[in-house]
C-alpha cells in the first residue's frame, strides 16, 4: 500500500483565508525560495511538536504575509524590528519558541541595528535571514547585500564599490559578537543545499528549546521575478554569482558547549570555542576579511569615466528627450527606438491644434465616451501596463487621462487593480469607483469588482481564466480567451495587451496607431514591442471575427 | 509487474509551473503540462511511473501543499518495521 511521506505540513492552515484570492495557494512567486523556507519551518515545527507554543514575527517585505500561511501565534513588526519585538515576547513568554521570520532589506538593512543588538544579547530566539541580495516586495532596490556590479532599480550600472560600498556580509558580522550560539548560511538551489537549509532550519530551532541562546540562519534565496530569470537561472545564479561571495558554511556553533539558560550569553572566551569542530567546514568562515576585494572583475568597470561630454549625459542616464505636440520634435531622441512614437507625434501635431478641433477618435458609440475603466487580475499579469498602455496612449491621442495603481506587497499571485480615465473633459478625480468598462483578468477579480459596475458597462473578461460568464444581465458582457490567444503568439504575459486590442476593437477609444506608439515608449526590449503589437492585433482580431459573427 | 516504489500526486490547481521539481526530480518523472490551469499557469504532471518516493521534489516546491509523496510500503515490511 501506498503510506504518504511528504505532504502539506499541518503547521500550515488548510486554507489561507486570510488572503485575498485562492486560498490554496501562496502569494509568493512562482519559483520564489520563501515558499521553500516556509515549507520547512512548517515541517520543522510540526515534527518537534511546537505548533502550538510557537510565535512567529512577520517582517516588512513579501513575507509579511507570513501570518496568512502559519497556523502558530503571530505578530507583525515594523520594519526591520522583528528581533526586538522578538526579544520582549520571548522575556515576557520564555515558554514561548519565538521565530523572527526576516528579509535581507529588513534585516540587513532597517534593521541592522536591532539584530546586532539582540545578538549581542544572546536573547534566546531563533532567526531565519531570508537573503535574495534584493528589495522584492518593493520592486526590486538594492540593498545592503546586493553584489558588486548588480544592477537594480537604484543602481541602475550595478553597485559600486565607491559609492555604496561592499555587501555586507551579516553572518560573519555577528560571528564578531560573542553572545551568538549558532550562526549558519546555507542556500536554497540544489537538491543537497536544499536538504542543509532544512537540517540548519530544524537545529536552529532546536537550540531554542534547549535555552542555548541565540541563533540565526542566513537562507541565500533566488528572487526570479525581481532578478529577471526563470526559476532555473535564478538557482544557477545564486550557486554561481551569490556563493562565492556568500561562502556557505557554520560561522558559529556552541551547541555542544553551550549550558542551557534562557537569557544569559556565553561566557566563554572566543578562542576556547573546541566544541565547534564543525567551524572548519566552511571555505574560511572566519578567515573571510570584510576587507577582502569582492570576487567579481568589475573593478575595472567600475572605474570612473572622465571623457563624459555633456551630450551623452542623458543616454547613460536613461533619459529621453520628451516631445509633445506642437513642441519642436525630431530632434535627439535617447535611449531606444522611439521612431514610431515620434511619427505618431508628427502626425498628430499636423491636426490644427488651438481650433477647438481635438485629434482623438470621434466615431467612438455614444456609450463607450468618457470612459471610466477599471482594470483588475492578478499580479504578474500586466494589469499596470495594461493600464498605463491605455493612458499613453490616450494621452497621445489628445485625451485628459488619469492612471491610478492599486496592490498589495505581492509581486505576483495578490491581486492588482487600476483605474483609467479616458476624457475630453478635465478629470476630477482619478479613483474610479463606479465602472463603465471593466476589464477583468482572472476570476476573482471579476466577482469582486463586477457589483460596482453600473448598469450597461461592458465587462470584457478573460475567459480562458474564468469558466462562468458575469452573472449580471444588466451589462454588456465580452468574453475574450486572451490568455490562450497570447500563448498562441508567444507568451502568457501578453495576455494584457491582447485585452487592449479587443477594448480599442470594440470601443474604438483609441486608434491601433495611438496604442502601438504607446507600447514603444512603455516596453523596453524592441523583442517585447513587436510580439506586445502582435497581441493588441490578435485581440482586435478576436472581436472583429466575434462581430462579423453576429452580422452573419 | 514490479511493485512501483513511489507516487507523487500534484494538485494541479496550486502548481505555479516554475518546473523547479522537474530539474530536481532524480528519476526524470515529471514534466511540464501544456494545459492551462485556474491560476492561469502550466501545472506540472507525474508521468505515472517511475516515482522512488524519494521526497526530494517536496522541498524543491515552493508552494505549501502542491506536492504529495506516497512511498510503498506492503503490509509485511509495514508488521515487520512495527515489530
Amino acid at each position: 500500500m501506498f503510506n504518504v511521506i511528504q505532504q502539506k505540513p499541518e503547521t500550515f492552515y488548510d486554507l489561507f483565508e486570510r488572503k485575498d484570492g485562492d486560498p490554496h495557494v501562496t502569494h509568493y512567486c512562482p519559483g520564489c525560495g520563501h515558499g521553500v523556507a516556509h515549507k520547512m519551518i512548517a515541517e520543522c515545527l510540526e515534527d518537534l511538536g511546537i505548533q502550538d507554543r510557537t510565535i512567529l514575527v512577520s517582517p516588512v517585505g513579501c513575507s509579511v504575509f507570513a501570518y496568512y500561511y502559519f497556523d502558530v501565534g503571530n505578530v507583525q513588526a515594523p520594519h526591520g524590528r522583528a528581533p526586538a519585538v522578538a526579544t520582549g515576547i520571548k522575556r515576557s513568554r520564555p515558554e514561548a519558541i519565538v521565530l523572527s521570520y526576516q528579509g535581507d532589506g529588513d534585516l540587513a538593512a532597517i534593521g541592522g541595528n536591532e539584530i546586532l543588538h539582540a545578538a549581542n544579547r544572546g536573547e534566546n530566539i531563533t532567526v531565519f535571514f531570508i537573503n535574495n541580495a534584493i528589495y522584492g516586495m518593493t520592486g526590486g532596490q538594492m540593498a545592503p547585500t546586493s553584489l558588486i556590479g548588480q544592477k537594480t532599480t537604484t543602481s541602475p550600472f550595478g553597485r559600486s564599490l565607491k559609492n555604496e560600498g561592499y555587501p555586507m556580509r551579516v553572518c560573519e558580522l555577528l560571528a564578531a559578537l560573542e553572545a551568538p550560539v549558532y550562526l549558519e548560511r546555507t542556500a536554497i538551489f540544489d537538491n543537497k543545499n536544499n536538504m542543509r537549509t532544512r537540517k540548519a532550519i530544524r537545529k536552529a530551532i532546536q537550540n531554542q528549546i534547549d535555552g542555548l541562546g541565540f541563533s540565526l540562519v542566513e537562507i541565500l534565496s533566488p528572487c526570479p521575478t525581481i532578478w529577471k530569470m526563470t526559476p532555473q537561472e535564478s538557482r544557477q545564479w545564486v550557486r554561481d554569482q551569490m556563493m562565492p561571495y556568500f561562502k556557505l558554511g557554520i560561522f558559529r556553533d556552541k551547541t555542544t558547549t553551550q549550558t542551557p539558560s534562557a537569557v544569559a550569553a556565553s561566557e566563554t572566551p572566543a578562542g576556547l570555542e573546541a566544541g565547534s569542530a564543525q567551524a572548519a567546514s566552511p571555505q574560511g568562515a572566519s578567515k573571510n576579511e570584510p576587507s577582502s576585494p569582492p570576487p567579481t572583475n568589475s573593478l575595472e568597470e567600475l572605474k570612473p569615466r572622465t571623457d563624459v561630454s555633456l551630450d551623452e549625459v542623458p543616454a547613460i542616464l536613461g533619459i529621453r528627450a520628451t516631445e509633445r505636440p506642437g513642441e519642436t520634435h525630431g530632434q535627439a531622441v535617447y535611449g531606444g527606438n522611439y521612431n514610431e512614437r515620434s511619427k505618431f507625434y508628427e502626425a498628430a501635431s499636423a491636426t490644427p491644434q488651438g481650433s477647438g478641433e481635438e485629434f482623438f477618435p470621434r466615431d467612438v458609440p455614444e456609450q463607450y465616451r468618457d470612459p471610466q475603466i477599471k482594470i483588475a487580475g492578478f499580479g504578474g499579469q500586466g494589469v499596470l501596463l495594461l493600464g498605463e498602455a491605455l493612458a499613453e496612449s490616450g494621452m497621445l491621442s489628445g485625451y485628459r487621462v488619469s492612471w491610478l495603481p492599486s496592490y498589495g506587497p505581492e509581486m505576483r499571485g495578490g491581486t492588482a487593480h487600476c483605474h483609467v480615465r479616458l476624457s475630453q473633459n478635465e478629470i476630477g478625480s482619478p479613483l474610479v469607483s463606479r465602472p463603465t468598462i471593466l476589464l477583468s483578468l482572472n476570476k476573482p477579480s471579476l466577482e469582486k469588482f463586477l457589483p460596482e459596475a453600473v448598469p450597461g458597462a461592458l465587462v470584457i473578461y478573460n475567459s480562458s481564466l474564468i469558466d462562468q460568464p458575469p452573472s449580471r444581465t444588466d451589462i454588456e458582457a465580452l468574453p475574450l480567451s486572451a490568455t490562450e490567444i497570447a500563448e498562441k503568439i508567444g507568451s502568457p504575459k501578453i495576455t494584457n495587451m491582447v485585452v487592449v486590442g479587443a477594448l480599442i476593437a470594440k470601443t474604438r477609444l483609441l486608434t491601433k496607431e495611438s496604442v502601438f506608439a504607446a507600447i514603444e515608449a512603455l516596453v523596453k526590449n524592441p523583442k517585447l514591442v513587436e510580439m506586445n503589437r502582435r497581441a493588441v492585433e490578435a485581440g482586435m482580431q478576436a472581436v472583429m471575427e466575434k462581430e462579423e459573427a453576429v452580422k452573419v | 509487474m514490479p511493485t512501483p516504489r513511489g507516487k507523487v500526486e500534484i494538485a494541479q490547481d496550486q502548481c505555479k509551473g516554475c518546473a523547479v521539481c522537474v530539474d530536481a526530480c532524480p528519476p526524470k518523472v515529471l514534466k511540464l503540462t501544456t494545459v492551462l490551469n485556474v491560476q492561469g499557469y502550466h501545472p506540472v504532471q507525474y508521468l505515472g511511473d517511475g516515482c522512488t518516493g524519494c521526497g526530494i521534489c517536496f522541498y524543491a516546491c515552493p508552494e505549501p501543499g502542491a506536492i504529495t509523496v506516497y512511498k510503498w510500503q506492503d503490509e509485511e515490511s509495514k508488521k515487520q518495521k512495527a515489530a
